[in-house]
């Protein structure tokens, strides 16, 4: 009896001191006057430009981090935290701006805003730009590593059939993007709000089974690296970080066209530091600022002018600059609704089910 | 009376515990299992339910829940009895229990390494001349790791069955003529059936709704109820469906817990039984 209780008295010595030593190291990281909270995937920032950001303006900047648009936007519904910056996807910027959860951006205080490409300005997620500003880009295609296959090309979504695939095929654990894939193969909108095509595009996902190794998340990017996959369907970026470390690898965004997705700056109704938080988005346009960035992340900027100062090898590569030509093929996710997303979600389950 | 006083005082962080974290999740769970998504009430998710989706999927989480709580026992069953024969039988029984200290996803991102078509396994087979397989993202390797998973938990309550069972009756059944066959089934068996009953419900019921390792492991090729309600939550924000999952799972746990506690002969391990 009386170890036990020594031994209750030592667990909750030891979890007194770690709650002391947290609250220290939180002390001056709450969100204030001189402080402005970023809320960004991970990984999505090079972290020199916050400490740059830091020395030239004096604010501090308080940075975490989500991994899925879903959980980040319950987090600031629930208030909490008060993030003064979020990059959210392009269909969820238009759900919290439903939601009323964003502020509107004032443009006096980002001159910047001009670097930005007007082609991915005033698009139909965001009219105006009254809350959002791009961050990032890129598309959905193919991955693969043709070292592993025997001479497999992926000019359209059809070759993902190919016999000899069987069991090689990664696909996302995602249903807007393995739906949408089916869908853009049959010559659909991966939009598509008719039950028929979308019932169509179902089976013929079915029909890809035995080609099909996995459906999974961002393991994914591990498995290319190791050559344990050969190909995967991934969003470029994703592409990007696999190629950056095993050299075979390669990326297709096949002809019948595909995603266009954006991440983009938002302020957040919970946001206290709002004139902070217009001069974290203007730095972070700045284009010496974006193209140091983006040579970081390795995904597509917006940000015309950074494009000068990159690398032309970079900005030259059609698999990660598509040109207009081929960006006409893409599309970008419409808010469906609660209501068809569901249908997507059931129907991708289905699949799923079907696949032994 | 003061004795009663007493025992009401001893009973408030019970019943507290039990209003809040147990009827007050279970209550709330069944509340917004009748709305919609536009925050109707409806008993539409209940009808959803009995689609060919959600019932195969019933099945299929039942199949493989089935399957793991099978293999988890034909391996725990003589493990524990071998470990009661030992000398040192509480630090064995340790050395089984302190994996399942380990958080649970860092051992799945270990197996992930483990079974890969480059990883030990594979390394294994090829120089037994069986030659590369594809272990992950199959059923074995699903079936597999959950065993991996679950086997303290199964071992743990065979083994203080069989430890409690009083080894003089096992020589009075030889005595009587029993051979060791007969003596495991009529005295064995039915003196520690309680502890298998218990590690059946550890097992069997968290199996059913397994989800990160379906995604892991069996790369989604095995769906559980599980992966259903995680879905629902997480990305079509349907609470509605996602509760009505939950109310069944909630029911299919208490028919469990019915089957394997019913019809009990006698009181365990002390010999009263027949």
């Amino acid at each position: 009896m009386k170890s036990i209780i020594n031994s209750a008295i030592l667990i909750l010595l030891i979890s007194g001191i770690l709650l002391f030593i947290n609250a220290k190291l939180n002390e001056g990281s709450k969100s204030g006057k001189g402080t402005v909270t970023v809320y960004n995937w991970g990984e999505y920032i090079d972290p020199d430009l916050i400490e740059q950001f830091e020395e030239e303006t004096g604010i501090k900047v308080v940075y975490e981090t989500f991994d899925s648009n879903e959980a980040m936007m319950s987090k600031i519904e629930q208030g909490g935290t008060s993030y003064d910056i979020s990059v959210p996807s392009e269909y969820m910027v238009e759900m919290m701006s439903e939601k009323d959860l964003l502020l509107p951006i004032d443009y006096s205080q980002i001159p910047n805003i001009e670097h930005i490409d007007p082609y991915f300005l005033d698009l139909a997620f965001d009219p105006g730009n009254q809350y959002s500003i791009p961050y990032f880009w890129g598309t959905v295609g193919i991955a693969f590593n043709p070292t592993l296959l025997e001479g497999q090309t992926f000019e359209s979504w059809d070759d993902l059939w190919d016999p000899s695939l069987k069991q090689q095929v990664i696909l996302v654990d995602g249903a807007r993007e393995t739906v949408g894939m089916a869908l853009n193969s049959l010559g659909h909108s991966l939009n598509s709000t008719d039950l028929g095509e979308l019932r169509e595009a179902i089976d013929k996902l079915k029909t890809l089974s035995p080609n099909v190794k996995a459906v999974i998340g961002d393991e994914v990017t591990q498995l290319m690296i190791n050559n344990e996959a050969a190909v995967s369907l991934t969003w470029s970026g994703q592409a990007a970080d696999m190629m950056y470390e095993n050299e075979d690898i390669d990326f297709v965004v096949p002809n019948e066209g595909s995603n266009l997705w954006f991440d983009n700056f938002v302020i957040p109704k919970t946001a206290k530091n709002i004139e902070g938080a217009h001069a974290f988005i203007n730095f972070m346009l700045d284009p010496e600022v974006a193209a140091q960035n983006a040579d970081y992340v390795g995904y597509s900027t917006p940000n015309l002018s950074a494009l000068d100062l990159m690398d032309p090898e970079v900005v030259e590569d059609e698999r990660f600059y598509p040109d207009e030509e081929t960006r006409s093929h893409l599309e970008v996710y419409k808010n469906l609704g609660l209501e068809l997303l569901g249908v997507y979600n059931e129907l991708f389950l289905e699949f799923k089910m079907d696949m032994r | 009376m003061n004795n009663n006083r007493l025992r009401s005082i001893y009973s408030i962080p019970y019943t507290a515990w039990i209003l809040l974290f147990v009827l007050a999740p279970i209550a709330l769970i069944v509340y917004y299992s009748f709305f919609d998504l536009t925050g109707n009430f409806t008993l539409s998710n209940y009808r959803n339910f009995f689609s060919s989706v959600y019932l195969t999927l019933t099945i299929s989480s039942f199949w493989y829940a089935f399957l793991i709580t099978f293999f988890s026992l034909l391996i725990a069953y003589p493990t524990a009895y071998l470990l009661t024969k030992t000398k040192h039988k509480h630090l064995w029984l340790l050395l089984i229990i302190i994996p399942s200290w380990i958080n649970l996803l860092l051992k799945t991102y270990a197996f992930i390494g483990l079974m890969g078509l480059y990883g030990p396994l594979n390394a294994f087979l090829e120089t037994i001349g069986i030659g590369k397989q594809q272990i992950l993202f199959t059923d074995f390797s699903f079936v597999f790791v959950s065993v991996y998973i679950f086997i303290p938990f199964m071992i743990l309550p065979i083994f203080n069955a069989l430890d409690k069972l009083n080894p003089t009756l096992i020589d009075a059944s030889r005595d009587l003529g029993a051979n060791s066959w007969t003596t495991f089934r009529r005295v064995i068996w039915p003196l520690t059936i309680n502890g298998v009953k218990s590690g059946i419900q550890v097992v069997f019921i968290p199996a059913l709704s397994l989800f990160m390792i379906t995604r892991l492991i069996a790369g989604n090729k095995v769906i559980t109820l599980g992966t259903a309600i995680e879905q629902q939550f997480l990305v079509t924000q349907n609470w509605g469906m996602g509760s009505t999952i939950a109310v069944f799972l909630i029911v299919f746990m208490f028919i469990i817990m019915l089957v394997t506690n019913g019809k009990e002969k006698g009181a365990s391990g002390n010999g009263t039984n027949r």
